[in-house]
């Protein structure tokens, strides 16, 4: 276990005009860790991992990256090119609609392979077998490697973005709702196969969803966000089977029992 | 060797907001250890907090005060006031808990359910299902059902899913939360067996029984909950 936490996040606030996105958030994500955040519509769940993922600048705060090389970077300080790169080879981002992380014209092997090449890879044989095992270890059939992610049905689409992020074996992936909008056996099959990944890999993850569900069977530990605060944050099953405030209450009780 | 697990003067209270927030004490304290190779029953009437006191040594209930002291890997750490992930860190090798219900994860074969928590601590995949298979034969689950996804067992079937994987690993404190409650004589022997099995390798055992028979063969105590009741407490 790593004693050097990989993300460092320090008083985040993020202010659109006088509204708020979300405001003082501060932890600390280890390798190996998934971080679920949580909470309704509007909490500040996706600005946060905007400001994470420097897809945002936050308006105050720091954010921190444990580099390969050992130091720590200051994400808002990074060169626009330098920061690209990191997006590209270190991390992953999962969108929720696949269809924002995907190259929809070009085919799937394509898709996966393209980050390979981000990172310096030349050999089309290398490149072709890479793609082709990464389709197979998210279950979709090499013989689809051709067809553009047009034809693929929400799920495939969903799973392809997967294995575009994963390929070039990312320490930090953020993911936006992945199984927003996919049917329940779809989903399933998904959090399974994100669950295994995130297992074999020793990923770290920051995992934004509505369904505590999904943040019970994918996380570690879980931040609960309202009005852009965080409200509550610990371990998940103690959040889920011992919720403290109000709110959390409120979420927890609000289940529906199938 | 330290002691396993020593719980000292802990308390517990449920403040439930949507209920105008009502306060509802559950236990206050609560005092007690376990030595190696013990097993502790805890014992009194329904609802006087039994299961609240376990799910706390497992850190999936907050504790209002009080310390829970448990030693992993030689060292002392509260579970308590303990950071989620040292509290993974020890569940991961020093503290298991075999609930009640399984948890069941869609898609996934009732013998890497038993299996993983072998593989996280390291052991390669092969070794832990030989395991796995090992423990499931012992409890009888028929042989059709290893590769399949327990959503569809009986209650049973999913209980012996569950012990055997509580089972699988050298923890060193282990929680049963009626392990046997809904399984026959046959399968209630296999796990008071399991039981000794544990006592006899040093192995702290804190559990709940409702089965007189199995709570007289597997018990070396019995601790009376109700003596950490908040109103007697308060009386």
């Amino acid at each position: 276990m790593s004693t050097l936490p990989l993300l460092k996040v320090n008083d985040v606030s993020k202010f659109y005009g006088s509204r708020i996105g979300c405001r003082n958030v501060s932890f600390e994500l280890y390798a190996g860790e998934v971080l679920a955040i949580v909470g309704e519509s509007g909490s500040g769940k996706t600005t946060l991992l905007s400001c994470l993922s420097t897809r945002l600048m936050p308006t105050s705060g720091i954010v921190e990256y444990h580099m390969r090389d050992g130091q720590y970077r200051d994400l808002a300080r990074m060169g626009e090119s330098e920061r690209r790169f990191l997006m590209r080879t270190d991390w992953g981002f999962v969108h929720q609609n696949p269809a924002d992380g995907l190259r929809m014209t070009v085919s799937a092997g394509a898709n996966v392979g393209e980050r390979l090449m981000a990172v310096g890879d030349r050999h089309y044989g290398n490149i072709r077998a890479t793609a082709s095992d990464w389709l197979e270890r998210v279950e979709i059939g090499v013989d689809r490697i051709d067809d553009q992610p047009r034809a693929f049905s929400g799920g495939m689409r969903q799973r392809l973005q997967i294995a575009r992020n994963l390929v070039t074996s990312p320490r930090l992936v953020f993911m936006d709702e992945p199984t927003g909008g996919l049917d329940v056996s779809v989903q399933a099959r998904l959090l399974d196969l994100v669950r295994g990944l995130v297992h074999d890999l020793g990923l770290a993850a920051v995992i934004v969803t509505h369904d505590l569900a999904v943040a019970r069977l994918l996380s570690h530990r879980m931040m609960v966000m309202k009005d852009g605060a965080v409200i509550e944050q610990g371990l998940t099953d103690r959040v889920l089977d011992d919720p403290r405030e109000p709110y959390t209450q409120l979420l927890v009780s609000s289940i529906l029992q199938v | 060797m330290a002691t396993p697990l020593v719980v000292s003067e802990v308390a517990k209270s449920f403040t439930m907001h949507l209920r105008d927030g009502v306060r509802r004490p559950v236990v206050a304290n609560v005092s007690f250890s376990v030595k190696a190779g013990e097993c502790v029953v805890l014992g009194g009437p329904s609802g006087v907090g039994k299961s609240s006191i376990l799910k706390m040594l497992y850190g999936n209930y907050g504790v209002d005060e009080g310390q829970i002291l448990m030693d992993h890997d030689g060292k002392l750490v509260n579970l308590a006031t303990a950071e989620p992930r040292t509290v993974l860190e020890v569940r991961r090798t020093t503290l298991g808990y075999v609930s009640q219900f399984l948890r069941v994860v869609p898609r996934v074969s009732a013998l890497d359910i038993v299996a993983e928590p072998l593989q996280a601590r390291g052991t390669p995949i092969e070794e832990a299902r030989a395991h796995a298979a090992e423990l499931l034969s012992k409890l009888n689950l028929p042989r059709e059902l290893w590769s399949l996804p327990p959503a569809t067992f009986s209650g049973g079937e999913q209980q012996r899913v569950n012990i055997a994987r509580g089972f699988i690993t050298d923890h060193r404190i282990l929680l049963l939360d009626e392990p046997t409650a809904s399984l026959d004589a046959k399968n209630r022997a296999v796990v008071v067996e399991l039981i000794a099995e544990k006592k006899a390798k040093g192995t702290a055992l804190i559990g709940i029984f409702h089965d007189e028979e199995v709570r007289d063969a597997v018990a070396d105590r019995i601790l009376d909950v109700s003596a950490f009741s908040p109103r007697k407490a308060a009386a």
